[in-house]
Protein backbone atom coordinates (compact mmCIF):
# COMPACT_ATOMS: atom_id res chain seq x y z
CA UNK A 1 0.00 0.00 0.00
CA UNK A 2 1.16 3.41 -1.05
CA UNK A 3 0.84 6.22 1.65
CA UNK A 4 -0.29 9.84 -0.04
CA UNK A 5 1.45 11.88 2.61
CA UNK A 6 -0.65 14.80 2.02
CA UNK A 7 -3.41 13.17 2.93
CA UNK A 8 -5.43 13.94 6.07
CA UNK A 9 -6.17 10.82 8.50
CA UNK A 10 -8.91 10.39 10.87
CA UNK A 11 -9.94 8.02 13.69
CA UNK A 12 -12.46 6.04 11.89
CA UNK A 13 -16.29 6.37 13.29
CA UNK A 14 -16.20 2.66 14.23
CA UNK A 15 -13.38 2.73 16.50
CA UNK A 16 -12.04 5.16 19.64
CA UNK A 17 -8.93 6.23 20.63
CA UNK A 18 -8.05 7.42 24.29
CA UNK A 19 -4.94 7.89 26.73
CA UNK A 20 -5.89 5.12 29.36
CA UNK A 21 -4.63 6.29 32.93
CA UNK A 22 -4.43 2.95 34.39
CA UNK A 23 -2.68 1.02 32.25
CA UNK A 24 -0.23 4.18 31.53
CA UNK A 25 -0.77 4.05 27.10
CA UNK A 26 -2.78 5.05 24.66
CA UNK A 27 -5.39 2.52 23.36
CA UNK A 28 -7.27 1.68 20.44
CA UNK A 29 -11.31 0.68 22.10
CA UNK A 30 -13.66 -1.11 18.95
CA UNK A 31 -16.61 -3.52 20.16
CA UNK A 32 -15.82 -5.27 23.31
CA UNK A 33 -12.13 -5.36 22.64
CA UNK A 34 -8.98 -3.33 23.16
CA UNK A 35 -5.63 -2.88 22.00
CA UNK A 36 -3.12 -1.27 24.10
CA UNK A 37 -0.08 0.85 21.83
CA UNK A 38 2.95 1.02 22.37
CA UNK A 39 4.17 4.56 23.18
CA UNK A 40 5.43 5.11 19.57
CA UNK A 41 2.47 4.28 18.15
CA UNK A 42 0.52 5.97 20.76
CA UNK A 43 2.10 9.22 19.93
CA UNK A 44 1.34 8.62 16.42
CA UNK A 45 -2.12 7.66 16.84
CA UNK A 46 -2.70 10.81 19.15
CA UNK A 47 -1.53 13.01 16.28
CA UNK A 48 -4.38 11.33 14.11
CA UNK A 49 -6.85 14.16 14.20
CA UNK A 50 -8.79 14.93 10.96
CA UNK A 51 -6.86 17.91 10.81
CA UNK A 52 -3.41 17.02 10.31
CA UNK A 53 -1.96 16.05 7.54
CA UNK A 54 0.38 12.98 7.83
CA UNK A 55 3.24 15.37 6.77
CA UNK A 56 2.64 17.25 9.21
CA UNK A 57 2.13 14.57 11.78
CA UNK A 58 5.93 13.71 10.75
CA UNK A 59 7.12 17.02 10.92
CA UNK A 60 5.36 17.38 14.35
CA UNK A 61 6.87 14.44 16.30
CA UNK A 62 10.40 15.10 14.63
CA UNK A 63 10.13 18.35 16.31
CA UNK A 64 8.27 16.98 19.95
CA UNK A 65 11.27 14.21 19.82
CA UNK A 66 14.17 16.17 18.25
CA UNK A 67 14.77 13.21 16.00
CA UNK A 68 14.99 13.74 12.36
CA UNK A 69 13.67 10.25 10.19
CA UNK A 70 11.05 9.59 11.75
CA UNK A 71 9.04 9.20 8.15
CA UNK A 72 9.46 5.66 7.77
CA UNK A 73 8.38 4.64 11.12
CA UNK A 74 5.37 7.13 11.05
CA UNK A 75 4.35 5.51 7.81
CA UNK A 76 4.86 1.75 8.63
CA UNK A 77 2.41 2.17 11.42
CA UNK A 78 0.10 4.10 9.81
CA UNK A 79 -0.01 1.52 6.96
CA UNK A 80 -1.18 -1.26 10.32
CA UNK A 81 -3.44 1.07 11.67
CA UNK A 82 -5.16 1.74 7.81
CA UNK A 83 -5.19 -1.80 7.17
CA UNK A 84 -6.81 -2.68 10.58
CA UNK A 85 -9.58 -0.12 9.49
CA UNK A 86 -8.13 2.10 12.66
CA UNK A 87 -7.86 5.33 10.42
CA UNK A 88 -9.51 6.45 7.18
CA UNK A 89 -8.68 9.35 5.19
CA UNK A 90 -10.73 12.07 5.50
CA UNK A 91 -12.83 12.91 2.37
CA UNK B 1 8.00 -13.70 41.20
CA UNK B 2 5.92 -15.20 43.02
CA UNK B 3 5.41 -18.85 43.05
CA UNK B 4 1.67 -20.17 42.42
CA UNK B 5 1.64 -21.31 46.47
CA UNK B 6 2.33 -18.16 47.55
CA UNK B 7 -0.25 -15.32 45.52
CA UNK B 8 -0.18 -12.00 47.46
CA UNK B 9 -2.67 -8.94 46.67
CA UNK B 10 -0.23 -7.61 44.42
CA UNK B 11 -0.89 -10.36 42.02
CA UNK B 12 -4.41 -8.98 41.21
CA UNK B 13 -4.83 -7.19 38.24
CA UNK B 14 -8.03 -4.62 38.04
CA UNK B 15 -11.10 -6.00 35.90
CA UNK B 16 -10.84 -4.54 32.32
CA UNK B 17 -14.11 -5.57 31.60
CA UNK B 18 -17.92 -4.08 33.16
CA UNK B 19 -21.18 -6.39 32.27
CA UNK B 20 -23.92 -4.35 33.83
CA UNK B 21 -26.83 -6.54 33.92
CA UNK B 22 -29.26 -3.84 34.17
CA UNK B 23 -32.24 -6.16 34.71
CA UNK B 24 -33.93 -9.73 33.71
CA UNK B 25 -36.79 -8.43 32.44
CA UNK B 26 -37.14 -9.18 28.41
CA UNK B 27 -39.59 -9.42 26.34
CA UNK B 28 -38.44 -12.34 24.48
CA UNK B 29 -38.12 -15.55 25.82
CA UNK B 30 -35.68 -17.76 24.39
CA UNK B 31 -35.25 -20.60 25.47
CA UNK B 32 -31.42 -20.58 25.63
CA UNK B 33 -30.83 -17.82 27.32
CA UNK B 34 -28.16 -17.71 29.33
CA UNK B 35 -29.13 -16.09 32.17
CA UNK B 36 -29.66 -18.20 35.34
CA UNK B 37 -32.58 -20.13 35.58
CA UNK B 38 -33.86 -18.31 38.80
CA UNK B 39 -34.37 -15.18 37.12
CA UNK B 40 -37.91 -14.93 39.11
CA UNK B 41 -35.79 -14.68 42.44
CA UNK B 42 -34.09 -11.51 41.50
CA UNK B 43 -36.32 -8.57 42.75
CA UNK B 44 -34.31 -5.43 44.08
CA UNK B 45 -32.52 -4.26 40.98
CA UNK B 46 -29.83 -1.19 41.57
CA UNK B 47 -31.38 2.04 41.53
CA UNK B 48 -29.39 4.80 38.65
CA UNK B 49 -27.19 5.94 41.76
CA UNK B 50 -26.27 2.60 42.73
CA UNK B 51 -25.37 2.01 39.13
CA UNK B 52 -23.68 5.64 38.72
CA UNK B 53 -21.23 4.59 42.03
CA UNK B 54 -20.52 1.38 41.05
CA UNK B 55 -19.23 2.44 37.48
CA UNK B 56 -17.37 6.02 39.10
CA UNK B 57 -15.59 3.02 41.14
CA UNK B 58 -14.95 0.33 38.45
CA UNK B 59 -13.49 2.96 35.90
CA UNK B 60 -11.19 4.58 38.52
CA UNK B 61 -9.83 1.15 38.84
CA UNK B 62 -8.97 0.84 35.19
CA UNK B 63 -11.96 -0.97 33.64
CA UNK B 64 -12.24 0.23 30.13
CA UNK B 65 -14.99 -1.84 28.81
CA UNK B 66 -18.94 -1.88 29.90
CA UNK B 67 -21.57 -3.80 28.55
CA UNK B 68 -25.44 -2.65 29.61
CA UNK B 69 -26.63 -6.22 28.95
CA UNK B 70 -29.55 -7.93 30.69
CA UNK B 71 -32.09 -9.35 30.39
CA UNK B 72 -33.47 -6.70 28.05
CA UNK B 73 -31.40 -3.11 29.08
CA UNK B 74 -33.98 -0.86 26.97
CA UNK B 75 -36.28 -2.04 29.84
CA UNK B 76 -34.49 0.55 32.06
CA UNK B 77 -36.04 3.84 31.51
CA UNK B 78 -32.72 5.31 32.42
CA UNK B 79 -30.70 3.69 30.63
CA UNK B 80 -29.84 7.08 28.47
CA UNK B 81 -28.70 8.11 31.77
CA UNK B 82 -26.54 5.29 32.37
CA UNK B 83 -24.78 5.42 29.24
CA UNK B 84 -24.23 9.53 29.70
CA UNK B 85 -22.35 8.67 32.74
CA UNK B 86 -20.54 6.12 31.18
CA UNK B 87 -19.15 7.89 28.45
CA UNK B 88 -18.45 10.71 30.53
CA UNK B 89 -16.28 8.61 32.85
CA UNK B 90 -14.32 7.32 29.30
CA UNK B 91 -16.15 4.05 29.13
CA UNK B 92 -16.33 2.48 26.20
CA UNK B 93 -19.67 1.30 26.18
CA UNK B 94 -21.73 -1.44 24.39
CA UNK B 95 -25.30 -1.75 24.05
CA UNK B 96 -26.15 -5.87 23.87
CA UNK B 97 -29.94 -6.00 23.09
CA UNK B 98 -32.42 -7.55 20.92
CA UNK B 99 -33.41 -4.53 19.41
CA UNK B 100 -37.36 -4.38 21.35
CA UNK B 101 -38.18 -1.63 22.50
CA UNK B 102 -36.05 0.37 20.88
CA UNK B 103 -36.82 3.03 17.47
CA UNK B 104 -35.03 5.60 15.73
CA UNK B 105 -35.80 8.60 18.25
CA UNK B 106 -33.94 6.50 20.99
CA UNK B 107 -31.14 5.22 18.55
CA UNK B 108 -30.17 9.29 18.58
CA UNK B 109 -30.96 9.69 22.30
CA UNK B 110 -28.26 6.88 22.45
CA UNK B 111 -26.14 8.70 20.13
CA UNK B 112 -26.13 12.18 21.61
CA UNK B 113 -25.10 10.55 25.31
CA UNK B 114 -22.28 8.80 23.64
CA UNK B 115 -23.11 5.49 23.07
CA UNK B 116 -19.99 3.59 21.83
CA UNK B 117 -21.52 0.33 19.94
CA UNK B 118 -24.45 -1.82 19.67
CA UNK B 119 -25.05 -5.91 19.19
CA UNK B 120 -28.44 -7.23 18.12
CA UNK B 121 -29.61 -10.25 18.39
CA UNK B 122 -31.42 -12.09 15.63
CA UNK B 123 -32.86 -15.57 16.77
CA UNK B 124 -33.26 -16.91 13.01
CA UNK B 125 -32.73 -15.32 9.66
CA UNK B 126 -36.29 -16.23 8.83
CA UNK B 127 -39.09 -14.56 10.92
CA UNK B 128 -41.57 -17.97 11.52
CA UNK B 129 -38.32 -19.50 13.44
CA UNK B 130 -36.90 -16.27 14.93
CA UNK B 131 -40.56 -15.64 15.98
CA UNK B 132 -40.75 -18.44 17.25
CA UNK B 133 -37.57 -18.79 19.36
CA UNK B 134 -38.05 -15.53 20.62
CA UNK B 135 -41.42 -16.04 21.41
CA UNK B 136 -42.57 -12.58 19.89
CA UNK B 137 -43.21 -11.09 17.02
CA UNK B 138 -39.74 -9.25 16.51
CA UNK B 139 -37.89 -10.24 13.36
CA UNK B 140 -38.90 -7.34 11.05
CA UNK B 141 -38.39 -4.70 13.55
CA UNK B 142 -34.78 -6.13 14.61
CA UNK B 143 -34.15 -5.77 10.83
CA UNK B 144 -35.17 -2.29 10.74
CA UNK B 145 -33.27 -1.29 13.76
CA UNK B 146 -29.96 -2.75 12.50
CA UNK B 147 -30.59 -0.28 9.53
CA UNK B 148 -31.15 2.63 11.94
CA UNK B 149 -28.12 1.59 13.48
CA UNK B 150 -25.82 1.89 10.65
CA UNK B 151 -27.39 4.76 9.71
CA UNK B 152 -26.14 6.34 13.12
CA UNK B 153 -22.75 5.49 12.13
CA UNK B 154 -22.54 3.18 14.96
CA UNK B 155 -20.25 -0.26 14.81
CA UNK B 156 -22.64 -3.07 14.34
CA UNK B 157 -22.12 -6.54 16.02
CA UNK B 158 -25.11 -8.88 15.07
CA UNK B 159 -25.49 -11.68 17.37
CA UNK B 160 -26.94 -15.41 16.39
CA UNK B 161 -27.26 -18.06 19.09
CA UNK B 162 -26.68 -20.58 17.03
CA UNK B 163 -28.31 -24.57 18.23
CA UNK B 164 -29.58 -27.56 16.76
CA UNK B 165 -32.99 -25.89 15.47
CA UNK B 166 -31.16 -22.71 13.26
CA UNK B 167 -27.50 -24.41 12.31
CA UNK B 168 -28.82 -25.56 9.05
CA UNK B 169 -29.77 -22.03 7.80
CA UNK B 170 -26.53 -20.56 8.22
CA UNK B 171 -25.83 -19.83 5.04
CA UNK B 172 -29.18 -17.60 5.22
CA UNK B 173 -28.27 -16.12 8.28
CA UNK B 174 -24.48 -15.32 7.06
CA UNK B 175 -26.68 -13.69 3.68
CA UNK B 176 -28.59 -11.53 6.10
CA UNK B 177 -25.75 -9.89 8.25
CA UNK B 178 -24.13 -9.11 4.89
CA UNK B 179 -27.29 -7.62 3.71
CA UNK B 180 -27.60 -5.50 7.04
CA UNK B 181 -24.24 -4.39 6.92
CA UNK B 182 -22.66 -6.18 9.81
CA UNK B 183 -19.32 -5.16 11.24
CA UNK B 184 -18.86 -7.94 12.95
CA UNK B 185 -20.89 -11.06 13.21
CA UNK B 186 -21.19 -13.69 16.46
CA UNK B 187 -22.22 -16.86 15.41
CA UNK B 188 -22.37 -17.60 19.03
CA UNK B 189 -22.87 -21.59 19.77
CA UNK B 190 -25.38 -22.54 22.23
CA UNK B 191 -23.28 -22.79 25.52
CA UNK B 192 -24.88 -25.22 28.06
CA UNK B 193 -25.56 -22.95 31.03
CA UNK B 194 -28.92 -21.27 32.31
CA UNK B 195 -31.82 -22.26 30.09
CA UNK B 196 -30.11 -23.87 27.75
CA UNK B 197 -28.86 -26.61 29.82
CA UNK B 198 -32.29 -27.44 30.34
CA UNK B 199 -32.71 -27.50 27.00
CA UNK B 200 -29.93 -29.30 26.19
CA UNK B 201 -31.71 -32.20 24.27
CA UNK B 202 -33.43 -30.01 21.73
CA UNK B 203 -30.77 -27.62 21.47
CA UNK B 204 -27.02 -29.32 21.01
CA UNK B 205 -26.32 -29.66 17.57
CA UNK B 206 -25.10 -33.34 15.77
CA UNK B 207 -21.52 -33.17 14.65
CA UNK B 208 -22.21 -33.53 11.07
CA UNK B 209 -24.14 -30.31 11.44
CA UNK B 210 -21.27 -28.78 12.83
CA UNK B 211 -18.69 -29.65 10.35
CA UNK B 212 -21.15 -28.26 7.51
CA UNK B 213 -21.73 -25.13 9.49
CA UNK B 214 -18.39 -24.81 10.09
CA UNK B 215 -17.25 -24.87 6.39
CA UNK B 216 -20.37 -22.47 5.35
CA UNK B 217 -18.54 -19.75 8.39
CA UNK B 218 -14.90 -20.48 6.47
CA UNK B 219 -16.10 -19.25 3.36
CA UNK B 220 -18.00 -16.61 4.59
CA UNK B 221 -14.84 -15.64 6.74
CA UNK B 222 -12.89 -15.49 3.47
CA UNK B 223 -15.12 -13.46 1.17
CA UNK B 224 -16.00 -10.81 3.52
CA UNK B 225 -12.52 -10.28 4.71
CA UNK B 226 -11.95 -6.63 5.26
CA UNK B 227 -15.46 -5.97 5.28
CA UNK B 228 -17.12 -8.24 8.17
CA UNK B 229 -15.67 -9.99 10.52
CA UNK B 230 -17.00 -12.92 11.39
CA UNK B 231 -16.03 -15.12 14.68
CA UNK B 232 -17.62 -18.60 15.32
CA UNK B 233 -16.93 -20.88 17.71
CA UNK B 234 -18.00 -24.33 18.16
CA UNK B 235 -19.80 -25.74 21.10
CA UNK B 236 -16.86 -26.90 23.79
CA UNK B 237 -18.73 -30.40 24.16
CA UNK B 238 -17.13 -30.92 20.88
CA UNK B 239 -13.72 -30.33 21.87
CA UNK B 240 -10.97 -32.18 24.06
CA UNK B 241 -9.20 -29.31 25.61
CA UNK B 242 -11.72 -26.43 27.90
CA UNK B 243 -11.65 -22.80 27.05
CA UNK B 244 -9.65 -20.50 28.90
CA UNK B 245 -13.15 -19.34 31.04
CA UNK B 246 -13.24 -15.45 31.69
CA UNK B 247 -9.21 -15.46 30.85
CA UNK B 248 -9.14 -16.61 34.42
CA UNK B 249 -11.10 -16.46 37.55
CA UNK B 250 -11.46 -13.01 38.85
CA UNK B 251 -8.29 -11.58 36.57
CA UNK B 252 -10.29 -9.55 33.65
CA UNK B 253 -14.37 -9.83 34.14
CA UNK B 254 -16.04 -8.35 36.53
CA UNK B 255 -20.27 -9.20 35.92
CA UNK B 256 -22.76 -7.25 38.06
CA UNK B 257 -26.18 -8.74 38.33
CA UNK B 258 -29.33 -6.67 38.57
CA UNK B 259 -29.51 -6.64 42.20
CA UNK B 260 -26.48 -5.83 42.96
CA UNK B 261 -24.21 -9.52 42.76
CA UNK B 262 -20.63 -8.81 42.10
CA UNK B 263 -19.91 -12.12 39.58
CA UNK B 264 -16.56 -13.55 38.13
CA UNK B 265 -18.75 -14.20 35.54
CA UNK B 266 -22.76 -14.20 34.31
CA UNK B 267 -23.24 -17.96 35.83
CA UNK B 268 -20.73 -17.90 38.62
CA UNK B 269 -24.63 -16.85 40.72
CA UNK B 270 -25.28 -20.77 40.29
CA UNK B 271 -21.78 -22.24 42.53
CA UNK B 272 -22.32 -22.59 45.96
CA UNK B 273 -19.88 -19.47 46.78
CA UNK B 274 -21.06 -16.61 48.64
CA UNK B 275 -20.52 -13.10 46.47
CA UNK B 276 -20.54 -9.59 47.83
CA UNK B 277 -23.25 -7.37 47.20
CA UNK B 278 -22.41 -4.21 45.69
CA UNK B 279 -25.07 -2.76 47.65
CA UNK B 280 -22.98 -3.04 50.49
CA UNK B 281 -19.51 -3.50 49.68
CA UNK B 282 -17.39 -0.94 46.75
CA UNK B 283 -16.21 -2.65 43.87
CA UNK B 284 -12.53 -2.50 45.20
CA UNK B 285 -13.20 -4.56 48.48
CA UNK B 286 -15.14 -6.63 46.50
CA UNK B 287 -12.74 -7.59 43.95
CA UNK B 288 -9.68 -7.61 45.98
CA UNK B 289 -10.91 -8.69 48.93
CA UNK B 290 -14.06 -11.12 48.75
CA UNK B 291 -13.48 -14.58 49.38
CA UNK B 292 -15.65 -15.20 47.10
CA UNK B 293 -13.73 -13.48 43.75
CA UNK B 294 -10.61 -14.93 45.52
CA UNK B 295 -11.91 -18.55 45.85
CA UNK B 296 -10.01 -19.83 42.54
CA UNK B 297 -7.77 -16.89 41.66
CA UNK B 298 -3.95 -18.43 41.38
CA UNK B 299 -3.54 -22.02 41.43
CA UNK B 300 -3.57 -23.52 44.64
CA UNK B 301 -7.01 -24.27 44.40
CA UNK B 302 -6.42 -27.20 41.78
CA UNK B 303 -7.48 -30.90 42.05
CA UNK B 304 -6.08 -33.18 39.70
CA UNK B 305 -5.51 -33.48 36.89
CA UNK B 306 -5.19 -30.17 36.61
CA UNK B 307 -2.92 -29.17 39.32
CA UNK B 308 -0.36 -31.17 38.04
CA UNK B 309 -0.95 -30.45 34.02
CA UNK B 310 1.73 -28.37 32.60
CA UNK B 311 -1.60 -26.42 30.54
CA UNK B 312 -3.28 -25.28 33.50
CA UNK B 313 -1.28 -21.80 32.95
CA UNK B 314 -3.17 -21.69 29.35
CA UNK B 315 -6.40 -22.74 30.14
CA UNK B 316 -6.73 -22.55 33.95
CA UNK B 317 -8.81 -26.23 33.97
CA UNK B 318 -11.37 -24.94 32.24
CA UNK B 319 -15.01 -23.25 33.34
CA UNK B 320 -15.86 -23.50 36.97
CA UNK B 321 -19.43 -23.71 36.54
CA UNK B 322 -19.16 -26.70 33.65
CA UNK B 323 -16.92 -28.62 35.96
CA UNK B 324 -19.90 -27.80 38.86
CA UNK B 325 -22.35 -28.63 36.82
CA UNK B 326 -21.19 -32.10 35.04
CA UNK B 327 -19.08 -33.21 38.39
CA UNK B 328 -20.64 -31.59 41.31
CA UNK B 329 -17.32 -30.21 42.22
CA UNK B 330 -16.50 -26.83 40.73
CA UNK B 331 -12.37 -27.58 41.65
CA UNK B 332 -12.66 -30.11 39.28
CA UNK B 333 -11.11 -29.72 35.97
CA UNK B 334 -14.03 -29.28 33.10
CA UNK B 335 -15.24 -32.31 31.77
CA UNK B 336 -14.73 -31.08 28.19
CA UNK B 337 -11.28 -31.87 28.97
CA UNK B 338 -10.05 -35.13 27.85
CA UNK B 339 -7.76 -35.56 31.16
CA UNK B 340 -10.69 -35.48 33.27
CA UNK B 341 -12.72 -38.56 34.06
CA UNK B 342 -15.76 -37.34 33.56
CA UNK B 343 -15.03 -36.82 29.86
CA UNK B 344 -16.25 -39.87 28.65
CA UNK B 345 -19.83 -39.02 30.85
CA UNK B 346 -19.62 -36.13 29.20
CA UNK B 347 -19.16 -37.95 25.28
CA UNK B 348 -21.72 -40.48 26.33
CA UNK B 349 -24.20 -37.66 27.00
CA UNK B 350 -23.60 -36.22 23.63
CA UNK B 351 -23.93 -39.48 21.71
CA UNK B 352 -27.19 -39.91 23.52
CA UNK B 353 -28.40 -36.64 22.51
CA UNK B 354 -27.41 -36.62 18.82
CA UNK B 355 -28.99 -40.26 19.02
CA UNK B 356 -32.71 -38.43 20.02
CA UNK B 357 -31.62 -35.71 17.00
CA UNK B 358 -31.16 -38.29 14.43
CA UNK B 359 -35.15 -40.10 15.74
CA UNK B 360 -36.18 -36.28 15.50
CA UNK B 361 -34.85 -35.48 11.89
CA UNK B 362 -36.75 -38.71 10.95
CA UNK B 363 -39.33 -38.14 12.30
CA UNK B 364 -39.45 -41.26 14.55
CA UNK B 365 -40.54 -39.52 18.25
CA UNK B 366 -41.84 -36.61 19.40
CA UNK B 367 -39.80 -34.12 20.62
CA UNK B 368 -39.77 -33.06 24.00
CA UNK B 369 -40.82 -29.39 24.16
CA UNK B 370 -39.02 -26.70 24.61
CA UNK B 371 -38.86 -25.00 28.06
CA UNK B 372 -39.04 -20.97 27.17
CA UNK B 373 -37.48 -18.46 29.42
CA UNK B 374 -39.93 -16.43 31.37
CA UNK B 375 -40.81 -15.56 35.04
CA UNK B 376 -43.55 -18.14 35.23
CA UNK B 377 -41.04 -21.21 33.74
CA UNK B 378 -38.56 -19.85 35.98
CA UNK B 379 -40.68 -20.18 38.98
CA UNK B 380 -41.69 -23.78 38.34
CA UNK B 381 -38.15 -24.69 37.66
CA UNK B 382 -37.46 -23.41 41.46
CA UNK B 383 -40.01 -25.31 42.73
CA UNK B 384 -38.95 -28.57 41.04
CA UNK B 385 -35.81 -28.03 42.54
Amino acid sequence: MTINKTEIPEVAPTFRVQWEEAQGCYVVLYPEGMVKLNQSSGEIMSRVDGQTSIEQIIKDLEAAFSESNLEDDVLKFLEVAYDNGWIRNKK
Amino acid sequence: MTTAGSETKSDINPPLWLLAELTYKCPLQCPYCSNPVEIAKYQNELTTEDWVRVMQQARKMGATQLGFSGGEPLVRQDLEELIQEARHLGYYTNLITSGVGMDEARVKRFKDAGLDHIQISFQASNEELNNYLGGTKSFQHKKEMARIVKEYEYPMVLNIVIHRKNIDQIRDILDMTVELKADYVELASTQYYGWSRINVDQLLPTREQLANAEAVAKEYQDKMKGKSKIIYVIPDYFETRPKPCMNGWGAIFLTIAPDGTALPCHEAGQLPIEFPNLKDMSVQEAWNDSPGFNHFRGFDWMVEPCRSCPEKTKDFGGCRCQAFMLTGDARNADPVCDKSPYHQQLQDDVKRINALAEEEFDNKVDEKPLIFRNMKNSKKQMEEA
